[in-house]
């Protein structure tokens, strides 16, 4: 019934192979998925992967791969965002009226950035310090911007930016910046989480505060800079949000958070914190954009998208909860 | 007398640790039997064989003469077998009489509850328990631990039990109270019902026990009718097993004091502890469950900061009031519970051994991968950690295993003091000599070691001086030489060395001799 009597035979050096699939099991699953997805939609149907329709998909889905950054480091925290819809909404809205109004143009993309920072370093601080449950705090926060953002905008739309604003539309090589930023900022964030003392400290939390906090990691701080970290990602993801389309809608995108979580979920984060890539978060993003962009080339309604990502989130917490239990 | 529960031969495994070894014995109605033993003895998991919390391996449970199997508590309960464990299990929300009749509560004739059937029976048996002050409409969380005792006793008795459960009764509960329970106890008896009693407390043992069954590292030891036995002898037979290479203590000669603890109080679990521990020594400190041994080390590690008195690093008088201050101070901690403070499972044998030195190992804010790699190493040769490599996952090693990376992560802070509570507790005996004789080597290379633990033949074997904690004060303090098994159980159980049921007070005496 031993499950880890040292044996000899255990003895034998590393096989790096099984600890780097242990670390990138579930990274490789999404990319074997996309791969099948790709080839196979793309032989039933060309256009598919044509480059228009790949341009189209990365620029209106490369927001979602970035804000699923943050929302991963709050998740590998052992905390969750469900606000981060709302916040994306009211960045966005801010963006496009200073554009409209004529304020220059580099704070119109910075002032978004700075005040996601400060209002989801004020959740962390909640979080942190008077020790608020996170979904509580950000169930509220939800409500707070979505009913703001609506009471004072009306919802209304918002047209006639200057063309140098829209920086979502910018290309370089052909290539749509989008798909830039979210290469750059998920290999940055993944970096940093994996080498920087800080998100050794986030997964450390993540796996066992206690156990961090009587090894003398300060969580407190901690929890208010991944949360402010992650307002800045969701800063990122409005202002390309806010200058993908000529015009922006002021109100807040149907279900966005939950599609940030299931990105982050599906990607390999566990919902219980401590474990999981950014990389896959990205990598699981770009998937639901291909799922949702197949659909339409294979007829079907693009409401079973809802449902499917509704699948693969249960399938992945299943499978997330036999690993646990299986050690 | 014929008996009302026989068992015969139990055993019990968890995983590869052996917890129980062919335990009998039996309880006669109207008895009260004991069940003695050190902490990790096996008690709890005998009690919970009885009870149908778990199943045993081998061998038999007899009630009144038929062989039985539970399996569930429900079903040992349909069966007159109540248990009042140790941590109360009781409903704080709802009333005293609803928690006496969960789940067989009396109903009318519509099949609605019969709420007055419910209160008048929750009275009458209240009363019987000579509790006529308790009020059936209370809700349970507003009563004291020891009338919720009581609340768990009257049930019991409302399903009619015959034989009775009793963990650690009076572990919780004042001078005052405990009497009082050891009253309705006697009431039990007297009513024919058979109970088992769990308890450290000697005293109450002789006062209340008909006869004693000892249990030691899940062996029988023996059963003894009260009258035949002394303190001493109970004492010996819990503790009394040879101490042999599992404690490979040198000597050493301690050097200059590095901690000194004075008048140190934490609210109402840590009383005026002084204390000095100096370079090279090893400070055991023994104690029963609940004297204050784990919560003194929280203290003087800033998990629980002190409300008063004074902490001294060198003879300088610090502040510590977060783990990271005590960190800073070069004092490092191995906690009890390896499990919940000790590692974070998901992370690697790297990862967890550098995570209290990861500012000190990165260069601006990026850990220096090389420094890491070399550290754990340096750490998996240095404490014999058995895994496949450094990129292993904690949750995947063998307890012992798991201690070491502990222990390799604090000695990476390069600690002058080091606190360890229950260094070996839940791991096979190889790795506990293997641990003892690296806190040995630790000790040897000047480090001052606090170790506190339940085993009292760890604590003799490896320390330099022993301080006995009884109710979060030190009471007794013994030099290597003068500690002896029969001297410090007998300090941490309140009962003086060789005393014989003559010495008792009155009173209990009185009650023994039935």
């Amino acid at each position: 019934m031993s499950v880890e009597t040292p044996a000899l035979s255990r003895l034998v050096p590393i096989r790096r192979w099984k600890s780097f699939f242990e670390s990138y099991g579930q990274e490789f699953v999404i990319l074997a998925a996309l791969i099948v997805l790709f080839v196979g939609v793309g032989l039933y149907n060309p256009r598919f992967i044509s480059t228009n329709n790949l341009t189209s998909m990365f620029v209106g889905n490369a927001y979602i791969a970035i804000a699923a950054i943050g929302m991963s480091m709050v998740i590998i925290s052992g905390n969750i965002d469900v606000s981060v819809g709302s916040l994306i909404g009211v960045l966005g809205t801010i963006s496009g009226t200073m554009a409209v109004s004529g304020y220059p143009i580099i704070l119109c993309w910075l002032v978004p950035i700075l005040i996601g920072m400060v209002i989801n370093a004020g959740v962390g601080v909640l979080v942190a310090y008077v020790k608020i449950p996170s979904i509580v705090v950000t169930l509220g926060m939800l409500s707070i911007l979505k009913g703001g953002l609506i009471s004072v905008t009306g919802g209304a739309w918002i047209s006639g930016m200057p063309p140098e604003f829209m920086i979502a539309q910018f290309r370089l090589f052909g290539l749509p910046s989008s798909v830039y930023f979210m290469v750059v900022l998920t290999v940055l964030a993944a970096l940093w989480m994996k080498y920087s003392v800080f998100g050794r400290t986030i997964y450390a939390i993540g796996g066992n505060p206690e156990a961090a906090r009587v090894s003398g990691i300060r969580i407190q701080p901690s929890i208010v800079g991944v949360f402010t970290i992650h307002g800045m990602f969701a800063g990122f993801a409005a202002v390309l949000f806010a200058t993908q389309l000529q015009v922006i809608q002021s109100t807040v995108p149907p279900n966005l958070e939950l599609t940030v979580i299931t990105a982050s979920v599906v990607g390999g984060v566990s919902i219980l914190g401590g474990t999981g890539t950014v990389l896959g978060s990205t990598l699981a993003a770009i998937l639901f954009a291909a799922i949702g962009s197949s659909l339409v080339f294979l007829n079907v309604s693009a409401y079973w998208l809802r449902a499917v990502q509704g699948l693969m989130i249960l399938a992945t917490v299943l499978a997330d909860m036999a690993r646990r239990r299986r050690i | 007398m014929t008996n009302l529960l026989e068992v015969s031969g139990i055993s019990k495994s968890f995983g590869p640790v052996k917890v129980l070894k062919e335990i009998s014995f039996d309880v006669r109605p109207g008895e009260v039997h004991a069940l003695l033993g050190e902490n990790g003895a096996g008690k709890s998991t005998l009690i919970k064989i009885v009870a149908g919390v778990i199943n045993a391996d081998e061998g038999e449970v007899r009630l009144d003469g038929k062989a039985v199997r539970f399996s569930s508590p429900r079903e040992a309960a349909a069966h007159g077998i109540a248990t009042v464990y140790q941590e109360l299990l009781l409903f704080p929300d709802l009333s005293v009489a609803e928690n006496i009749y969960l789940g067989h509560a009396p109903k009318t004739k519509w099949g609605t509850l019969d709420w007055n059937a419910m209160r008048a029976g929750a009275r009458a048996l209240l009363d019987s328990l000579d509790s006529p002050d308790l009020d059936v409409d209370t809700t349970v969380g507003k009563l004291s631990v020891a009338n919720r005792q009581r609340v768990e006793i009257a049930k019991a008795l409302s399903q009619d039990a015959k034989l009775v459960i009793m963990d650690e009764p009076t572990a919780a509960l004042a001078d005052a109270d405990a009497r009082r329970l050891m009253d309705v106890v006697k009431r039990l008896r007297d009513r024919g019902v058979g109970i088992i009693y769990v308890s450290h407390r000697l005293p109450e043992i002789f006062a209340l026990a008909d006869r004693v069954t000892v249990l030691r590292d899940g062996a029988y030891v023996g059963t003894k009718p009260i009258g035949e036995v002394t303190e001493g002898d109970l004492v010996s037979m819990m503790v009394g097993r040879a101490i042999d290479h599992l404690f490979p203590k040198v000597d050493t000669t301690p050097g200059e004091t590095i901690l000194e603890v004075k008048n140190l109080t934490y609210r109402n679990t840590v009383n005026d502890i002084s204390l000095t521990v100096r370079a090279g020594e090893i400070v055991g400190i023994a104690g029963l469950i609940g004297s204050g041994r784990t919560e003194l080390a929280l203290t003087i590690f800033g998990i629980t900061p002190a409300t008063s008195g004074e902490i001294l690093i060198d003879g300088k008088p610090v502040t510590i009031s977060s783990p990271d201050d005590a960190r800073r101070l070069k004092i490092a901690y191995v906690p009890e519970d390896r499990g919940s403070q000790g590692l974070i499972r998901p992370q690697t044998v790297r990862e967890n051994v550098s995570l209290a030195i990861l500012d000190r190992i990165a260069r601006a804010f990026v850990v220096d991968r090389r420094k890491e790699s070399a550290l754990a190493k340096d750490a998996i040769e240095r404490f014999g950690i058995r895994t496949r490599g450094p990129e292993q996952r904690v949750k995947q090693l063998s307890g012992g295993n798991q201690q070491k990376v502990v222990l390799a992560k604090w000695i990476a802070t390069e600690p002058r003091v080091l606190i360890m509570d229950e260094p070996t507790r839940g791991i096979d005996v190889g790795a506990k000599a293997e641990i003892h004789a690296l806190m040995s080597r630790l000790a040897g290379q000047g480090l001052a070691v606090l170790m506190i633990s339940s085993e009292l033949p760890e604590v003799l074997g490896m320390s330099d001086r022993v301080l006995v904690m009884r109710g979060g004060r030190i009471v007794a303090q013994f030099d290597r030489k003068d500690a002896t098994p029969d001297a410090v159980g007998a300090a941490m159980t309140a009962a003086k060395a060789g005393a014989s049921l003559e010495s008792a007070p009155a009173g209990l005496r009185g009650a023994a001799a039935l």
